[in-house]
């Protein structure tokens, strides 16, 4: 049978990477940028935070140097997009096409590194003793999964309780009048698009340092970027939405593996056992999931008239008559 | 960090920077930015390469050795760029609505099935004559690509839903498919890949014609290519000449405006999108009919990415895709041998990035200004 | 005493457009606790010469001066920090937040955490101080216009502004809500605040203005004139350079059968919120129909529904005897509606397709233009060609890009293409707003030749001075509804005025409002 706790616990580990480069994103597109070099980012990430890991031995300066070194990919993009307004859909591919071909030149022969020293991991004493939340939330998880319980509350309050969240939302809503009243806009947007790419390189130190250790080129991201971008808009930019979708899909990650074990499913025989190349369909699952989300998600919003930052996508240009 | 039209002030420079919107630009202008960005992004890659460890000189020396160096080899630089031509122009074709088919790989996966099927199910019999075999795999291979990128564009039309990230989901979907069949039902004695097509199957080859022209004798160049050339003047002539381009292109520049002009947006971001994935569907069609002759499950090196490269390198016309195309057969021919491995997609990166980057020298004029003078 | 220090002067001020000299050495000194109106027309540098003030632009050449002091601004927060707030035509608002986020949007303090009920508190002081009353918590595209414009003002002031610049601040006003505003002007300028009030309506500048600056292509042609020794004619003179015709000839009008008749119809906005409410009307071949009423009260969204860019949720809308409401479109074009946009630059033309490409956005679906499937290129030229010369259209050649024309021959370019289409209807709206004097004659000079030729015209404009020397009737609008229908000739300003508050037009025709 299956063990949903261990699905869920599971769904939050995994779904740990999810959420860095979700609110990674979700913070850039605030300001009006969309990056849609997250997979390359993430990758450049894993990569990077495995690569210091071998050479150096430390997880933590491979943290480090993941962050920096996606932020520095996202600062290409923040280049082109904001500086020479170019568009932001064919930057964010170059973006990604650039991360995944560094990743791979500079990860050359990496996989076959052997082990490395990861990230600790922590059972939290008292609230790990909690019945079915203990186990899932508490249990045996690395830190990065802590890292992210308090990440996503932050977040929410940054954006919506102080100053500076208050001119990221300005300048993603209406940058001619952030810029009126003194924000830089150019420079708060450099910013975030940078704390986005930071975070993804986090997502990806996550991946190869804590959650599945490792360095096994482009399946080590397998499209989760690209998931995170989906995620962002069935977020509706909301980190707390946010939490919850990469949770959900955390877990529909390690459901697909573990609906392929058993040989009885709800009592019947396990077609996904018996047949294996159905797993196929499996995989496809969470893809088709993201195309749902957008389609119910899109309902919503057409519904409740719920819209992206109303100056995501356009680059600003200042001094310009009309 | 912010970035301002003039340069900081407090540090003074006898010059300074200025930069002015560009009310007209010459028509040279945007070739001879393309091919500036096109060597600065070499001159980047080269950078790279020698950081991590290898020899740019020798590399591009090999790169251009072993992509245009001979008969033989510019043979193979065109059998790459077939696919590239059809999947290119899948990607100018529905940018120029502004519409972002992203999902030339996966489509482009399902035009390989759909003519696959054709052979494989069978639908139609092993003996069946060569011209009426092609024509049913095309027709399958370009239906089943259109088909494949109906529901995004579908979605987009009706729902608004972002293109990007559909487009790109169904491309992870349409490997998977494909997997499926290559080690299920298709699967040659456990292989992951299907038998080898019947010659009937097989689109002809120069060197099919080695008899009759001594100098075809083994040039694999096959009637893909010819279909990409084709397809080139006809989305030239779609897009330039038609009723329905002028909509694609009232749509591509202000859809408002289209919306004002009574188009159907609903009705041409679906044609558009369908089109767009039907072309790279005839791509897979082609590539498995003209060179692989069995459906598996490696037969893109990310074409369908690297038609977006393409197209945008081309500024969206036709006939430079061609020509792009042809550029980047070589480099992904002679990339497969380059160590590192990632580097032709690294080099991809660094000169669609350097296009765009060079696009702002279209819209805007450098100039330096003596700082006397203002 | 000391002597009485200027609030702000500028000398020499130059300020290059590509293309265009926008400003071309220009003094203006602006007196402590004076409203000083700068009054030019669209185009003439008023704007651009106060976002230098503000610091938006930096001038090319030039000195500024604030108190005596000589300033260099390289942003609007440094022109804020000199006591200089602007407020633009457009309201620099974000939508989404409230009055409060939006009124300590970039400011130092709070430093860090916004703690919002304080700042609410201290919102509602600084309204009870200068009588300007608004909602701290309510979201900015929940307000009125005029509740925006009020929030502006406190911004700048929560700001420590002294010197106010407003940039056409009576354009999207009642003429009640003006006279709210100047009175909070004036009692702005009694507690020693300084105000640039840019105009280009005569009228409203002589009473609200102690003196007047005139700028006219990019050049002062009167600075600080007393505002009590011009006249108004003089005024119009130093602004156009010429005299000017108040009054454009008028053939009488030769009234045909209802073309269009629009039936109880009820439309949302884009927010979802009802914007047509119940509404009826009729227009008859060779009249004119003008629609008056402060921007936002549903004439954007009649137009749309009419040309079938918006779906209505009820009512009929019959053009030529046949219902086309909820049709698309192309339906309405195919009963020969032209429709002049709003937007020129936004909706009215694609920005990078030809000019010739422009002039065929309505007709590309028929003969000759096209021929099923193919386009008709030589026929597209030729056509291009004719109507270029025919309406005037100043562009090096009809392959350029629409974008590169100016707004007054991109307007041409727009009406050339509408009326070759010979259609029963035109719908038209604010058809001359941003356009110089010559080209709004011609503008309105073609739609009087329509009404001749015996087509029905929808005017909807702000303008009520165009309103009332063009149309044959007048309806105004407000909240969705038609407050009444008036003739131009048997009508006045204060009335249009009262109906476009909200007024019903039995309460106008009473006598004086009471309120």
């Amino acid at each position: 049978m299956i063990d949903w706790i261990i699905v869920l616990q599971a769904g939050v580990a995994t779904g740990t990477v999810l959420l860095f480069a979700t609110i990674g994103e979700i913070l850039a597109e605030r300001s009006g940028v969309m990056n849609l070099g997250v997979e390359g980012m993430m990758l450049i990430g894993a990569m990077t935070a495995y690569k210091t890991a071998v050479l150096i031995g430390q997880p933590w300066l491979g943290v480090l140097f993941a962050m920096v070194a996606a932020g520095a990919l996202s600062l290409l993009h923040a280049l082109v997009t904001i500086s020479f307004q170019a568009d932001q859909v064919v930057s964010g591919l170059a973006t990604n096409f650039m991360g995944i071909g560094l990743s791979l030149v500079l990860g050359e022969g990496l996989s076959k590194a052997g082990t490395v020293a990861l990230l600790p991991s922590y059972t939290v004493p008292l609230l790990s003793n909690i019945p079915v939340i203990g186990p899932i939330f508490f249990t045996n998880h690395s830190v990065m999964v802590y890292g992210g319980y308090l990440l996503t509350p932050a977040v929410w309050f940054y954006i919506n309780r102080t100053r500076p969240g208050l001119h990221l939302r300005a300048v993603g809503e209406y940058p001619s009048a952030a810029d009126a009243l003194g924000i830089n806009v150019y420079r708060l947007r450099y910013l975030y698009v940078f704390v986005g790419g930071v975070l993804a390189g986090l997502a990806g130190a996550t991946i190869s340092l804590a959650v599945s250790p490792g360095w096994f080129s482009e399946l080590t991201t397998s499209g989760q970027g690209w998931i995170a971008i989906g995620l962002v808009i069935f977020a509706q930019w909301d980190p707390w939405r946010a939490l919850a979708g990469a949770y959900m899909f955390g877990a529909v990650r390690r459901l697909i593996l573990d609906l392929q074990g058993p040989q009885t499913l709800l009592g019947l025989a396990n077609p996904f056992y018996y047949m294996p190349k159905l797993g196929f369909f499996l995989q496809m699952l969470p893809y088709a999931l993201v195309i749902l989300i957008l389609f119910i998600g899109s309902r919503e919003a057409l519904r409740k008239r719920i819209g992206a930052p109303a100056a995501l996508g356009t680059p600003y240009v200042r001094g310009e008559r009309g | 960090m912010a970035m301002t039209e003039t340069t900081a002030t407090g540090f003074r420079l006898p010059f300074t920077l200025r930069v002015e919107p560009r009310l007209e630009a010459p028509r040279w202008l945007g070739a001879v930015t393309s091919a500036g960005a096109l060597i600065v992004a070499l001159v980047i890659g080269g950078g790279i390469i020698a950081l991590a460890g290898g020899d740019p000189i020798r590399s591009y020396q090999h790169i251009f050795k072993a992509a245009f160096g001979s008969v033989g080899v510019l043979n193979d630089t065109l059998v790459k760029a077939t696919p590239l031509i059809l999947v290119g122009l899948a990607c100018a074709l529905a940018f120029r609505m502004r519409l972002w088919n992203i999902g030339a790989e996966g489509q482009f996966f399902l035009g390989a099935w759909g003519a696959s099927a054709v052979v494989l199910i069978p639908l139609l019999p092993k003996t069946a004559p060569r011209p009426l075999m092609l024509l049913a795999m095309a027709l399958a291979g370009f239906l089943c690509g259109a088909l494949w990128a109906w529901l995004p564009g579908y979605l987009r039309a009706r729902l608004n839903v972002n293109e990007v990230v559909t487009t790109l989901m169904m491309n992870y979907i349409a490997v998977s498919w494909v997997l499926y069949w290559v080690f299920g039902a298709w699967s040659e004695g456990g292989f992951q890949m299907s038998p080898v097509f019947p010659k009937n199957a097989w689109l002809p080859r120069l060197t099919d014609y080695a008899g009759a022209v001594e100098a075809f004798a083994g040039l694999t160049l096959h009637l893909g290519f010819l279909f990409g050339l084709i397809a080139a003047v006809l989305v030239w002539f779609i897009l330039q000449r038609s009723r329905w381009g002028y909509e694609i292109r009232l749509i591509g520049d202000n859809p408002r405006a289209a919306h004002y002009a009574g188009v159907n947006m609903v009705r041409n971001t679906v044609l558009v999108m369908m089109l767009s994935g039907g072309l790279a569907g005839l791509a897979g069609m082609s590539e498995i009919a003209g060179v692989v002759h069995r459906l598996q499950g490696a037969i893109s090196p990310g074409y369908g990415f690297t038609g977006i490269i393409i197209a945008w390198l081309a500024k969206l016309n036709p006939f430079a895709v061609v020509l792009v195309s042809i550029l980047f057969g070589g480099l992904i021919l002679a990339g497969r041998e380059i160590q590192p491995s990632g580097v032709p997609r690294m080099l991809q990166g660094v000169i669609l990035f350097c296009v765009i980057a060079s696009d702002v020298l279209l819209r805007y004029r450098v100039r330096l200004v003596r700082r006397g003078a203002e | 005493m000391p002597e009485p220090v200027n609030a702000v002067e500028m000398h020499g001020i130059v300020k290059r457009f590509p293309g265009v000299l926008a400003n071309d050495h220009v003094d203006f000194v602006l007196r402590q606790g004076e409203v000083h109106a700068l009054l030019g027309e669209n185009g003439a540098g008023k704007s651009t010469l106060m976002n230098i003030l503000a610091g938006l632009y930096r001038p090319d050449q030039g000195t500024i001066l604030v108190n005596g002091r000589r300033v260099h601004f390289n942003s609007p927060r440094d022109a804020i920090a000199a006591g200089i707030g602007m407020i633009h035509q457009h309201f620099m608002l974000v939508p989404s937040q409230t009055v409060t986020e939006n009124i300590v949007l970039g400011l130092d303090t709070p430093r860090f955490f916004l703690r919002l009920a304080q700042l609410d508190r201290q919102i509602l002081e600084l309204q009870a101080r200068y009588g300007l009353k608004v909602d701290p918590r309510a979201k900015i595209w929940q307000l009125s216009v005029g509740e925006q414009q009020r929030v502006e003002i406190l911004k700048m002031l929560y700001r420590g502004a002294r010197v106010l610049i407003m940039d056409e601040p009576t354009a999207v006003l009642t003429p009640q809500e003006v006279e709210e505003l100047f009175v909070t002007l004036r009692d702005m300028v009694a507690g020693g605040h300084s105000i640039v009030f840019i105009s280009h309506k005569l009228d409203e500048v002589l009473s609200i203005a102690h003196r007047i600056t005139v700028l006219q292509h990019g050049r002062v042609t009167a600075a600080g004139l007393d505002a009590k020794s011009v006249t108004k004619r003089q005024l119009a003179q130093l602004m156009v350079g010429r005299e000017v015709v108040f009054t454009v000839q008028k053939p009488p009008a030769r009234r045909g059968e209802v073309v269009l008749s629009v039936e109880d119809v009820w439309a949302d906005n884009d927010r979802g919120l009802p914007a047509l409410k119940g509404l009826s009307l009729q227009v008859c071949s060779g009249e004119i129909l003008g629609v008056a009423g402060v921007a936002g009260n549903g004439q954007s969204e009649l137009a749309q529904v009419i040309t079938g860019l918006r779906k209505c949720r009820r009512g009929r809308i019959v053009i030529n005897g046949r219902d086309i409401a909820n049709r698309s479109p192309a339906a309405a074009i195919a009963q020969q509606i032209a429709h002049v946009p709003e937007d020129r630059t936004g909706v009215g033309t694609a920005p990078t397709l030809s000019v010739a490409d422009n002039l065929i956005m309505k007709s590309y679906r028929l003969p000759p233009i096209s021929d099923g499937w193919v386009l008709n290129r030589p026929v597209i030229r030729q056509q291009a060609e004719k109507l270029k010369s025919d309406y005037d259209i100043i562009a090096p050649s009809v392959d350029v890009q629409a974008r590169l024309l100016s707004g007054g021959n991109l307007q041409k370019a727009i009406l050339a293409r509408e009326m070759s289409a010979g259609p029963k209807l035109i719908v038209a709206v604010q058809p001359t707003r941003g356009l110089d004097v010559g080209a709004i004659e011609a503008v309105q000079q073609v739609l009087l030749n329509e009404r001749s030729r015996g087509t029905a015209i929808l005017l909807i404009s702000e303008e009520l001075d165009e309103l009332m020397s063009l149309s044959d009737r007048i309806i105004v609008m407000y909240e969705g509804e038609i407050m009444g229908e008036v003739k131009p000739e048997e009508t006045t300003l204060e009335q249009l005025g009262l109906m476009m508050a909200g007024q019903k037009l039995e309460q106008t025709a009473i006598g004086p409002a009471t309120e």
